[in-house]
């Protein structure tokens, strides 16, 4: 009873809101934001009225109610709100508002070469996770033997990854890889290198973004590694060694295959993440130089804050998304076999 | 390879990577004591190379000999700084409220609404883990245009909760799991409410998980500057966001800029020494499975 109230309740409010903000009638909101508060009190009276209905039921229900809410308010509703800019010419900054076109930013889109320029840049960033997953798998191995003062390397080697990728991309990118007196650049002219211009060159940009990137999040996966190495029994190592196994075999036959679950969900994990990369390259090299460090993220950034256009960008983020999940899925899918098979 | 020599080329490894590691920041506290002459002549060592100076912190207002004077760019900072505090803190909060709860019910309850189950419903939740932040930011854009939420603090926290809550959940879940359902049916038997356990039995036990989750959400949102640099202006800009709008100009200078990102980054230096095992705890969840 209670629900069904709230529900039309709501209901006549954003139908009433959606006509006045057509100019349809007279009275209504200046803003939406009485109908997010609406929503909230609809929450509420759903909530209460399932406890009411339902007894331990409904209050079981509460348990994950507020955090289904929550996301299908913030994230689905916005998600699919998405598709709707992205239908449409809309700059925000200009008094026209927003002008339905149709498919013509996906068209646009497609004959970008910005975009795809970013996309296979992407595809170097991705490839690049592998590089960072041998030299983390190397520093928990390092951090697992048997070693003095554990504890003050793991917060040195942890601490990379905490900072703000903001900062970082000053503290490295602006300063220590200064043209003039940067101390990479300095010693990099002190091992014999003349022109050591780290972010001018396409290919050395998109690596140098790659090795900043690399050394704030090899932390992350070293993290993973580690706590895979500490749940391996010790005996197992040990029986390696008394059969006679060196120390290289006794990792690429005992300790490498058993570690390759986790191997494989801090890959995935971390590829994931990297699918988001933007922080560091837009404020390092704000996509240059001519494109070559752009990621997606960043191309779209830039695509509004140069523009105000959201209705391009967005239709980009989309279908990147619809990309990326279809790539996940993929990898998922993949990952699973390979982990099965090996067994 | 003999016993000794192993041992030195680990050691070897070890302080390599910690110098890769660290230099950075040291460096960036050291340049914020620098002179313009220390900087050009890439002066390194406190004391032995240059003279500490206190030009960086003077560019933020806060240097010793003028901490009493007023300074524009002191309350600037200190606007961002408490900024940044409330979002990253108020986001963590939220989203360790809600997410708490939920992971809670997925990890005793089973759910059964239409199709729905309990899996499918951490799946919904982890899913949200791929997101991009781009997808999301330009609808936000809008509708929060709309909502008059545009550069608005609530605004911010409330993309933050929903950022981290996937995690949070993650954590959570993990963390109820190892806790023996015996202990709430004793609850329940000695007339406890479903409510009432899982505030007095269950959270109490659980409060590592929690306070894991919490340093690990609030180190995130500290950091983020994506859904900041869009979504605030004037009012409830960030230090990241600070941070950033400094280093497009180009004539600042490489000592403020050296404090300020200093600044950004000390909280989370000093929450990584001494939390350290809670950060570490908050990554491992789940990756041993």
């Amino acid at each position: 009873m209670l629900i069904r109230v709230a529900t039309v309740l709501l209901a006549a409010l954003v139908i009433l809101q959606i006509l006045y903000s057509s100019g349809k009638i007279s009275v209504g909101f200046g803003t939406w934001q009485p109908i997010l508060v609406a929503y909230a009190g609809w929450s509420i009276a759903l909530c209460t009225g399932l406890v009411l209905r339902d007894g331990e039921t409904g209050w079981r229900a509460l348990f994950v109610l507020p955090a289904i809410l929550f996301t299908l308010a913030l994230v689905i509703f916005p998600t699919f709100f998405g598709f709707y800019i992205a239908l449409s010419d809309w700059n925000l900054q200009s008094a026209t508002g927003r002008q339905f076109n149709g498919l013509d930013n996906f068209y646009q889109m497609l004959g970008d070469p910005y975009v795809w320029n970013a996309m296979g840049n992407m595809v170097f960033y991705v490839a690049s996770v592998i590089v960072q997953y041998a030299i983390a798998f190397g520093l928990a191995l390092l951090l697992n033997a048997d070693i003095k003062a554990q504890k003050f390397f793991r917060v040195a080697f942890l601490l990379p990854f905490m900072l703000s990728p903001v900062a970082v991309s000053w503290m490295i990118g602006k300063s220590m890889l200064e043209y003039r007196f940067g101390p990479v650049t300095k010693l990099l002219r002190y091992l014999g290198w003349k022109t050591p211009s780290l972010l001018t060159d396409p290919w050395l940009a998109k690596t140098t973004i790659a090795m900043m990137d690399a050394w704030v999040w090899i932390p992350f996966m070293m993290i993973l590694i580690l706590a895979g190495l500490q749940a391996i029994p010790k005996e197992v190592q040990e029986a390696a060694k008394v059969d006679g196994a060196t120390g290289w075999q006794g990792f690429w036959e005992v300790t490498f295959p058993l570690m390759l679950p986790v191997s494989v969900s801090t890959v995935i994990l971390r590829i994931i993440f990297q699918l988001k990369l933007a922080d560091i390259v837009i404020n390092t090299t704000a996509g240059g130089p001519g494109g070559a460090t752009d990621t997606v993220s960043s191309f779209i950034f830039r695509e509004y804050k140069d523009r105000s256009n959201v209705g391009y960008g967005t239709m980009v983020a989309e279908v990147y998304l619809i990309l990326i999940i279809i790539f996940v899925v993929l990898l998922l899918w993949g990952a699973s076999r390979f982990v099965k098979r090996d067994r | 390879m003999s016993y000794a020599l192993k041992r030195t080329l680990i050691y070897a490894a070890l302080i390599a990577w910690t110098v890769v590691a660290l230099f950075p920041i040291f460096w960036t506290f050291s340049t914020t004591f620098k002179v313009a002459k220390d900087v050009q002549l890439g002066h390194i060592i406190p004391w032995v190379d240059f003279k500490p100076a206190w030009l960086g912190l003077r560019a933020i207002g806060l240097s010793p000999d003028t901490i009493f004077n007023p300074s524009t760019p002191r309350e600037e900072f200190i606007k961002r700084f408490v900024n940044s505090i409330q979002a990253s803190v108020g986001g963590a909060t939220l989203a360790l409220v809600i997410g708490s709860m939920a992971a809670y019910g997925l990890s005793r309850f089973r759910y059964k609404w239409k199709i729905w189950q309990n899996r499918d419903i951490s799946f919904f939740f982890l899913s949200q883990l791929i997101l991009p932040p781009v997808v999301l930011a330009m609808p936000f854009l809008v509708l929060y245009k709309e909502l008059a939420l545009l550069d608005s603090m609530i605004g911010l926290i409330m993309i933050y909760a929903l950022m981290v809550l996937p995690i949070v959940i993650w954590i959570m879940k993990d963390q109820f799991d190892t806790i023996p359902q015996e202990l709430e049916q004793a609850a329940l038997v000695d007339g406890c409410t479903t409510w009432g356990a899982f505030f007095r039995i269950i959270l109490p036990i659980a409060l590592p998980g929690m306070v894991a989750a919490f340093i690990l959400s609030v180190v995130l949102c500290w950091n983020e500057y994506f859904f900041a640099a869009l979504l605030t202006s004037t009012n409830a800009k960030t230090l990241p966001v600070m941070v950033a709008s400094q280093t497009g100009s180009q004539g600042i200078s490489w000592w403020s800029m050296a404090a300020l990102s200093s600044a950004a980054i000390l909280p989370l230096i000093i929450i990584g020494v001494f939390l350290e095992r809670y950060i570490v705890k908050g990554l491992m969840t789940g990756s041993v499975k």
